[in-house]
């Protein structure tokens, strides 16, 4: 699909326009000011509309772009390129390129979605709004940037560029702890980041190239560090990203201390950098490597769900809670991507996709009750379903999801990771799915302590969800759930175009392997 | 020899009218008249290595080969000059406080300028160590400049230290001389090529002594001493243009010394750990002292002695590597990054602690981005870039010197030079947390808000933007760190 002007530049750059513009208009306290007196609602309120305006504009594109996409057509579409920085002479190329593929296309629609949402969620703050919402796009671009680079500067500069909003918007914005858990999550990632750009730059310089497309695997061969630690060196990034046991411990301190609409963004898009990194860098990249790193990958992933699921069940702060479920869930994603095959790697990005909606979903939920009990603690709660009834039934909806509820988006994306990796790593698979049974438990149990129980009348004044943008984001993210559960092929057939070229590959190496040994 | 005088001129330029300012401060009272001779000197150095440039004077050398003229030499006049007219814009509020002494400060800088630009073009020990004894002196006075506690500690400690740097370094070119009876660059070069043989250790030894002292510039560790004390105490735009300047001239004579004369194989592998070692101990050093600092200049002093560190990467790397420029233009890329991102911090230094009475504890950064939002702003900014991150000038400079270690076969040593910009990024923050997050302690509205000059705006912008450009396309800056390279190692 060739567009004939730069739709994907227009969209990953389209947020830091509104970040302009937010920052040139008037803030608050300007009430001569005309457009602020005839401006919806007070002077506060400007850069909100703002925001929203712009998050919907990139959620458009990105409808458009998805409905336009070429399903038949393989390789990267909407390509956008040109050369940024050719030093021939000494051989540091780098290119502006960007492209979407049936694996990326998903994550930008879901970045686009869930930056929406961000935005409603945030409705109702109203310390430093101006900077405050152009953080949140900063945070929209540098997400759209990673999951449509291709070249591996390029990913590198967005990857890096999201630490400095979420620093801010952790550590001004949080709640509790929050210095430290902003800083926690910024160290956490450079350290990732110090040994992925080594890792890159061993790539780059072996084959000659940034550019994802161009980079081959035999290429990597010739570089002056054996591949596995290469594969090593990224990993070590997408592990702490996505994050894995044991490398998971800055997750919930961000989460829990983030503000709501950063943990939706948090759970619902960064953590997928993570896992679309190793399917987009390193099986595509390396896939000799990760073919013998299979064992490795899904022993990592299945300790990463039954100790994340064990110590979910502990936590005792409904927000943590959600948190540690993730690093449960996105061990599934490592559990999918060591089957090696179409179906496995297919169920992990579904995954990806699942489970920033579902999750998204949880946060966004958790951010409301917090934001009328003012509390998260598990025991101070109870009985709620009584109280705020509507609130109640997306809680509830987005813990069935959560929990692999068949006819929902989570169901879909777990039962295929198991019959991708059932064949292959069917002790994996055994192990892991005790995972799913405590996450029944877990989200049960959690749901049972505060929505259901014994009537608590402290929480009879509780306003029920009564604002649109509460309305929106319920209703807009379970029919998005929904339909993912009934009709998943609507995602999962792109999906499955992503990652077919990278199963080839690995099959290409793994029967060459085979023959020649 | 009039040829000779017009390849000098760059630096005769800011001699001559450095000269006359000491001078007309007798009757010159106008502070906005001297900056803007000085300034207007600084501008005609940079047209004069323009004007060498384009009429095809590259390569030439003067007086007898002990100074030449490449794209090499003119990459670095022109940074320096650049470097020091934002010293000397920035100036205002020193200059306010020294009414009596303005034209000394102002020529001293003129002079500490040409010497470093002599450097940068010096192609015999004796040019070196003269044009490095020109600046120095130069330096020791401005460091030492305000006569209050701080400042004569910082001056004379900056004295002392460096009359030793000077001593080793002589007593280095001195065993060279011994060695090989020349102290020309490309003859000691050729004498090392037919007679070097079993003359290894001296060799080495001699060029360890030139190392320490040109490192002692660099601000290199071990030989960082000087560096706290001399940025707390110095006027701060002095300690700016130390930050840069003194750096930038020192790899500039680094990277000639060492690939004109020392460049044989016999040599290179042991130059390749030398500089791996010194690399790696630099960017500790000053990584992990930055972290304990409240005292936003002396946090930037163990920084540069880091970022010095990450620069000894390059050098590491084109030793292990000669066939591959990429190194030494890396070093010079990154130094250019490092100018403008340094000179921006430096600027919103010295716009702080006017407005609030000469501190430079972190604690008057409290609040900053509610009391002065664009101040506030391009500190955050520039702090960001010496991190290392995007969009910005360093983080291109750190992907290009990691690069050339990666490509050298030093992927350990890029390894280093990342985990540190974790350990950097821990103390870069700092400000910006106490900008940004911390609630101020004092109100905003019981300060006097001064409005800063002029001069002091628009160098601030001026850097900012050059970050901002050198970070979106850093492909110009490339390709004349590329040409400026070419000249030494065609």
């Amino acid at each position: 699909m060739d567009p004939g002007f730069p739709v994907l530049s227009l969209l990953i750059f389209l947020p830091l326009l509104g970040v302009v513009l937010i920052a040139l208009l008037p803030g608050k306290h300007t009430p001569t000011d005309w457009l602020v007196q005839n401006a919806p609602g007070n002077a506060v309120d400007y850069p909100k509309w703002i925001a929203l305006g712009i998050a919907l504009a990139t959620l458009i594109i990105s409808l458009v772009m998805f409905i336009l996409f070429d399903r038949s057509a393989a390789g990267f579409q909407f390509v956008d390129e040109f050369d940024w920085i050719s030093a021939e002479a000494v051989g540091f190329n780098v290119k502006y390129a960007f492209g979407v593929d049936g694996l990326s296309m998903p994550l930008v629609f879901l970045t686009a979605i869930l930056s929406v949402v961000a935005v409603l969620v945030s409705w109702r703050v109203n310390l430093r709004t101006k900077e405050y919402f152009a953080w949140l796009l900063v945070l929209e671009t540098s997400v759209l940037g990673v999951f449509t680079s291709l070249d591996l500067i390029m990913f590198f500069l967005f990857w890096e560029l999201e630490l400095v909003p979420m620093f801010l918007l952790i550590s001004i914005w949080g709640s509790g702890n929050r210095n430290y858990s902003a800083l926690k999550f910024v160290l956490y990632t450079v350290f990732g980041s110090a040994f992925m750009l080594v890792g890159f730059l061993a790539l780059g310089v072996a084959a000659d190239t940034f550019d994802i497309r161009e980079i081959r695997h035999d290429a990597v061969a010739a570089a002056f560090l054996p591949a596995p630690a290469i594969f090593a060196f990224i990993m070590i990034a997408f592990a702490i990203k996505l994050p894995v046991v044991p490398v998971h411990t800055w997750l919930p301190d961000a989460h829990t201390d983030a503000p709501t609409a950063v943990s939706v963004l948090l759970a619902g898009v960064l953590l997928k950098m993570g896992g679309y990194g190793i399917l987009r860098l390193l099986f595509t990249l390396m896939p000799d490597v990760g073919a013998d790193a299979d064992l490795a990958l899904a022993i990592i992933g299945v300790v990463s769900i039954v100790y994340g699921a064990i110590v979910t069940i502990r936590q005792t702060d409904l927000k943590r809670l959600i948190a540690y479920s993730s690093v449960s869930h996105m061990g599934f994603v490592l559990l999918g991507v060591s089957a090696l095959g179409v179906t496995g790697l297919s169920g992990a990005a579904m995954q990806l996709v699942t489970h920033g909606l579902i999750t998204g979903m949880l946060f966004v939920m958790v951010g409301l009750v917090y934001d009328r009990t003012h509390t998260r603690q598990i025991s101070d709660m109870s009985g709620l379903a009584h109280h705020i009834p509507l609130l109640g039934i997306g809680m509830v909806f987005a813990g069935l999801a959560g929990l692999g509820l068949p006819a929902l988006a989570g169901f879909v994306a777990e039962i295929t990771i198991f019959l991708g990796a059932f064949e292959s790593q069917t002790a994996a698979v055994s192990v892991a799915l005790t995972g799913v049974l405590l996450a029944a438990a877990y989200i049960l149990w959690a749901l049972q302590r505060t929505f259901f129980g014994p009537k608590d009348d402290n929480w009879a004044h509780l306003p029920d969800a009564n604002h649109w943008s509460e309305f929106t984001i319920i209703a807009g993210l379970m029919a998005l759930i929904v339909l993912l559960g009934v009709y998943p092929s609507v995602v999962m057939d792109l999906l499955e175009m992503g990652v077919e070229p990278i199963v080839e590959s690995i099959e290409t190496v793994v029967s060459a392997g085979a023959g020649g040994g | 020899m009039l040829s000779d005088v017009n390849l000098l001129g760059p630096e005769l330029v800011l001699l001559v009218v450095g000269a006359f300012l000491l001078i007309a401060d007798l009757f010159l009272k106008d502070r906005r008249l001297l900056m803007g001779i000085a300034a207007a000197a600084l501008l005609g150095s940079i047209l004069y290595s323009a004007i060498l440039l384009t009429e095809g004077h590259m390569g030439s050398q003067g007086f007898g080969g002990v100074l030449v003229v490449d794209k090499f030499a003119v990459f670095f006049q022109i940074l320096l000059a650049g470097a020091a007219l934002a010293a000397v814009l920035v100036s205002t509020e020193t200059l306010q406080r020294t009414p009596s002494r303005r034209g000394e400060y102002l020529a001293l800088i003129l002079f500490s300028t040409a010497g470093l630009q002599l450097l940068a073009g010096s192609r015999d020990l004796i040019m070196i160590f003269i044009a490095l004894e020109l600046t120095s002196i130069s330096q020791y006075i401005l460091v030492g400049f305000h006569k209050d506690r701080w400042s004569s500690e910082g001056g004379l400690k900056y004295l002392l230290t460096g009359a030793i740097a000077s001593a080793v370094l002589l007593y280095g070119m001195v065993i060279l001389l011994g060695l090989t009876g020349s102290t020309n660059l490309s003859e000691i070069a050729q004498y090392i090529a037919w007679q070097g043989e079993g003359k290894e250790e001296a060799l080495i030894l001699a060029a360890t002594f030139l190392i320490a002292g040109f490192g002692f510039k660099a601000a290199v560790a071990p030989f960082q001493m000087w560096a706290p004390d001399a940025y707390t105490g110095a006027p701060t735009p002095i300690a700016a243009y130390l930050s840069v300047a003194s750096k930038a001239a020192a790899f500039a004579i680094l990277i000639r010394v060492f690939f004109e004369a020392f460049s044989d194989d016999l040599l290179a592998d042991h130059w390749k750990t030398i500089f791996a070692v010194l690399a790696t101990i630099s960017m500790f050093v000053g990584n992990f002292f930055a972290i304990r600092q409240n005292n936003i200049k002396r946090m930037l002093a163990y920084s540069s002695v880091a970022q010095a560190g990450t620069l000894l990467i390059g050098l590491a790397a084109i030793s292990a590597d000669r066939s591959e420029l990429l190194g030494a233009s890396g070093i010079l890329f990154y130094l250019a990054g490092y100018t403008v991102t340094n000179l921006a911090a430096f600027t919103v230094i010295v716009l702080v602690a006017n407005q609030n009475g000469g501190s430079y504890d972190l604690k008057s950064y409290r609040g900053l981005g509610t009391r002065s939002p664009w101040l506030a702003i391009v500190l955050a900014f520039a702090l960001i870039s010496l991190i290392g991150l995007p969009p910005t000038a360093v983080f291109f400079g750190k992907i290009y010197l990691f690069e050339t270690a990666v490509q050298s076969g030093l992927t350990w040593l890029a390894v280093v030079g990342a985990a540190n910009t974790l350990i950097s990024a821990a103390y870069y923050l700092r400000p910006v947390k106490a900008m940004f997050i911390d609630d101020a302690e004092t109100e905003a509205s019981d300060e006097v808000m001064v409005r800063p000059a002029n001069s002091v705006i628009a160098t601030m912008g001026l850097v900012t933007a050059g970050v901002l450009v050198i970070g979106l396309h850093p492909g110009l800056l490339i390709n004349a760190a590329e040409a400026a390279v070419a000249a030494i190692f065609s």
